[in-house]
């Protein structure tokens, strides 16, 4: 067993486990937008960014994939992660700004404007589907094209893929292809609809 | 020849090829680096090899093209030994006079001889040129001097002593224990201790036996070619350093991942590769050793993100070359998962240096934590353009005034950018920082690989940042969301700042920004990309706020934010500038003042040049 503190609490994960996880099996929510149980942690949304102080050195680090190590304490909640989450939800949202899932995590993390230039692309990268698809499906039939901002999930050659068995995975994993936030919005407006609640976990809109 | 099978053969070897060339009365050597190159070095070589012929003397001189020199600005460079005669900006035509003179006299030429810019005086030797007397050329001194095409001219100058000597003298540890002593540290950019790397690439346990030895020479700073020389001019010496590596990390199999845009330098790696196997200095049993150890060259696309080591093993084995998270070290798992230890390629020069200096020696050279040498390639607005190596601890001051010879055409200097597209620009008022690892990182930016681009007046810094960014944001992988986003919107709100469209707010989110995607991007690319932008911040700040408040740009290079006039006194009338308008801003007759309409003037700045009046001012 690995001993670790945790928002202040002390707390023992098991060896191999990440922070994301042992902050989980204690209850300690912190969002993640990339990550799915069952699949390989691919860490790049950053959205799971914790602060991580580990022999006198704060670093924020993204938990999904940084393994428990003894003595280490974790903050989820630090100005600093607050911080940085609110700034990676603003730039989510400015690259998909009708997506629900994002315009909830904005009302749950107190994000009430978006300062940047929205641009709305309609996927946010996060890879989920390239990797259900290989690694849950065995098929492999989507995967990344490009690079930088030019960046996209595609199928081999712009056809379908001989190995897709259209099982539609992909459409189930994604957290941006769903019906986008009802509410009239503009792109770069924010619904806020539930950001007075303090029952904040409920995401009414969601239902 | 047969393969060498000891050490002692090593060094008969090495006499008989010295005793060889004791029939040569003079060595000629032609630069051959990629400025050299540029400047048409190849033609200057081969009228020289047809004058030597000619004149009967290919047996007593010998001739021979070598890699960069250094001195690119004033290329073809030509030098003969033993004198250190040294021509600069030589041509075809003039081979004749310096053969009959310098090779077959003892007289030189006055014209090819470098001039001090001052007082015009005329500098015989490489040594006196100030640009070489305040260097420290460690690395590069054999590059001027040996064909890199030739295993035979690096055994003469010494070549393979080291390896024989850590194979036969020493044990993994102590060679460990002399890099650890030598106070080595990375040359490819973060400067980490080369010893604990490799000890820890030692320790680690390689499930079936194989761990990996990887130089990294993909070098994507725009404007550095620090290792390309290297590997062009010197590349027995970065095999040498890979196979002592080799042996006291315990790894059998080597790697030079190199970007595929510098095909001279992996010509010359593949032929030293070839050259060094075929006399048992690669190979099985490497000089009876019983040490096995080869190594290969991976070809890169020239992604500068390939240059990051997890990226970088992802391509060598075929696949993206995009990063991962690093929590278990590649000592441990890196390519192919086997324990891997990489380095620069002018980390790997140094070792055979180390070996044959001994480490206390080399450790003399440099600063209490930073040893050795640094390679820099000096460009931008300054007088001597080229690759200068210097001891580490030497001041910026120095190095951009004495060896680079200030700025040119009266220029005055505004800021220095080290480390590459993600290093931070340094003021004036830091010109005497020590040049080392710890104190470039203190002042906001970073060692770097060694580029080094010197700013004047006619530099904005908004734009440079802008520049940077634009850069960056094209060579991020794309895979995590604040390098990827981040950058993007970096970039908006810098082109909104450049274009007069800027507020105060956005310069604070802009540092905010900036401070998110440093602290929370996957890979090193997005964790210094911000380092143009946040130490133009903190030494500029003045020129943001000047565009945002008074839309101004004092280097007068955003467009947007310029203004041409025609001073009516001043103005005849000529109709030159109306003619020259490409998009007719301009009215007015003949012999009457003329006027810019605003509105349509899209800044160009061609007015401004064509008018003999000075009429046309900027504002
Ligand atoms: C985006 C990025 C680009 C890099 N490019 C290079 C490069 O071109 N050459 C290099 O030697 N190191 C480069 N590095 C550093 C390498 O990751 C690695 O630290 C280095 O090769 C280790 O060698 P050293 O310890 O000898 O410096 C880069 C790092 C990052 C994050
Ligand atoms: S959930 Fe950890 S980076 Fe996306």
């Amino acid at each position: 067993m690995v001993r670790l503190v945790i928002d202040g609490q002390s707390v023992e994960a098991e060896e191999g486990w990440t922070v994301l996880e042992a902050a989980r099996h204690y209850g300690v929510e912190i969002p993640t937008l990339c990550y799915a149980e069952g699949l390989s942690p691919y860490s790049a949304c950053r959205l799971c960014t914790v602060e991580i102080i580990s022999r006198g050195r704060s670093r924020l680090s993204a938990s999904c994939s940084y393994p428990v190590q003894e003595g280490i304490e974790v903050r989820t909640n630090s100005q600093k992660v607050r911080r940085a989450r609110k700034v990676i939800i603003e730039l989510l949202l400015a690259s998909c700004p009708n997506s629900r899932t994002l315009q909830c995590l904005a009302s749950k993390y107190g994000v009430t404007r978006i300062r940047f230039r929205p641009e709305d692309r309609g996927c946010i990268l996060c890879g989920l589907c390239v990797r259900m698809c290989k690694e849950q499906m065995q098929a492999g039939a989507i995967g990344f094209a490009n690079r930088g901002t030019g960046r996209e999930v595609a199928v081999p050659f712009h056809a379908k893929s001989e190995v897709c068995r259209e099982c539609g995975a992909c459409l189930y994993i994604c957290p941006v292809c769903e019906l986008p936030c009802p509410g009239p919005l503009q792109p770069g407006q924010l619904c806020n609809a539930c950001l007075d609640s303090l029952q904040l976990e409920a995401f009414p809109c969601k239902e | 020849m047969p393969k060498i099978e000891s050490p002692q053969s090593l060094e008969r070897y090495r006499e008989i090829l010295k005793s060889e060339r004791e029939k040569y009365r003079a060595t000629v050597s032609v630069c051959g680096g990629t400025g050299c190159q540029a400047h048409g070095c190849e033609a200057v070589y081969r009228a020289l090899e047809g004058e030597l012929s000619a004149r009967g003397m290919k047996e007593s001189i010998e001739l021979k093209l070598t890699g960069c020199h250094g001195f690119c600005e004033i290329g073809p460079l030509v030098v003969i030994r033993p004198q250190g005669i040294f021509y600069r900006q030589v041509k075809p035509e003039d081979v004749p006079l310096i053969v009959e003179k310098s090779v077959l006299g003892v007289e030189v030429v006055d014209e090819l001889l470098y001039q001090l810019p001052d007082n015009g005086k005329r500098m015989v030797r490489e040594e006196d040129i100030p640009f070489y007397g305040k260097q420290t050329r460690l690395l590069l001194k054999d590059n001027g001097s040996i064909d890199p095409r030739s295993i035979e001219d690096y055994i003469v100058q010494g070549g393979y002593a080291a390896l024989a000597k850590a194979l036969f003298e020493m044990d993994p540890d102590g060679i460990i224990d002399a890099v650890d002593r030598a106070g080595l540290r990375g040359r490819g950019g973060a400067g980490f201790p080369t010893a604990r790397k490799w000890r820890a690439c030692r320790a680690a346990t390689a499930r079936d036996g194989i761990k990996y030895v990887l130089c990294n020479a993909d070098e994507g700073d725009p404007g550095a070619y620090m290792d390309r020389s290297l590997l062009e001019g010197n590349p027995h010496a970065v095999l040498e350093g890979m196979a002592i590596g080799a042996f006291a990390i315990g790894a059998c199999e080597g790697y030079v991942y190199v970007r595929h845009e510098y095909p001279l330098a992996v010509i010359n790696l593949h032929r030293a590769i070839e050259q060094a196997r075929g006399l048992g200095l690669l190979g099985k049993n490497i000089l009876g050793s019983g040490f096995d150890f080869d190594v290969n060259v991976s070809l890169g696309g020239g992604a500068f993100v390939c240059g990051e080591s997890t990226a970088l093993m992802a391509s060598i084995e075929g696949r993206i070359g995009e990063p991962r998270v690093k929590h278990v070290h590649t000592a441990e798992r890196g390519l192919y998962n086997r324990p891997t230890n990489l380095n620069n390629v002018e980390t790997w020069a140094n070792v055979p240096l180390i070996i044959n200096m001994g480490s206390e020696q080399y450790a003399m050279v440099g600063t209490e934590k930073s040893k050795g040498t640094k390679i820099f390639s000096l460009v931008g607005k300054i007088r001597n353009t080229g690759l200068v190596e210097v001891p580490m601890g030497i001041t910026l001051r120095e190095i951009i005034y004495d060896i680079g010879g200030g700025i040119p055409d009266g220029g005055k200097f505004k800021a220095v950018q080290t480390g590459g597209p993600s290093g931070g620009c340094i003021p004036e008022s830091l010109l005497d920082t020590p040049v080392d690892f710890d104190s470039l990182y203190e002042v906001g930016s970073m060692m770097g690989s060694g580029g080094m681009i010197v700013m004047d007046e006619t530099t904005c810094m908004v734009d440079i940042a802008r520049y940077f960014v634009d850069f960056l944001c094209g060579e991020s992988c794309g895979k995590c969301v604040p390098c990827r986003e981040g950058l993007k919107q970096m970039l908006y709100i810098l082109e909104d700042i450049a274009g007069g469209r800027g507020t105060m707010e956005q310069l604070d989110l802009l540092k905010e920004l900036a401070e998110v995607v440093r602290d929370t991007s996957l890979c090193g690319l997005g964790q210094t990309a911000a380092n143009p932008v946040l130490s133009t911040i903190r030494y500029f700040e003045d020129e943001y706020v000047e565009h945002i408040v008074e839309g101004k740009c004092r280097a007068g290079v955003c467009k947007p934010l310029l203004t041409f006039l025609i001073d009516p006194e001043k103005c005849t009338g000529c109709l030159r500038c109306r003619k020259q308008c490409p998009v007719g801003a301009i009215s007015g007759r003949k012999k009457e003042p003329h006027l810019i309409d605003q509105e349509r003037c899209e800044k160009c700045g061609i007015c401004l040049e064509v008018c003999e009046y000075g009429a046309v001012v900027r504002k």
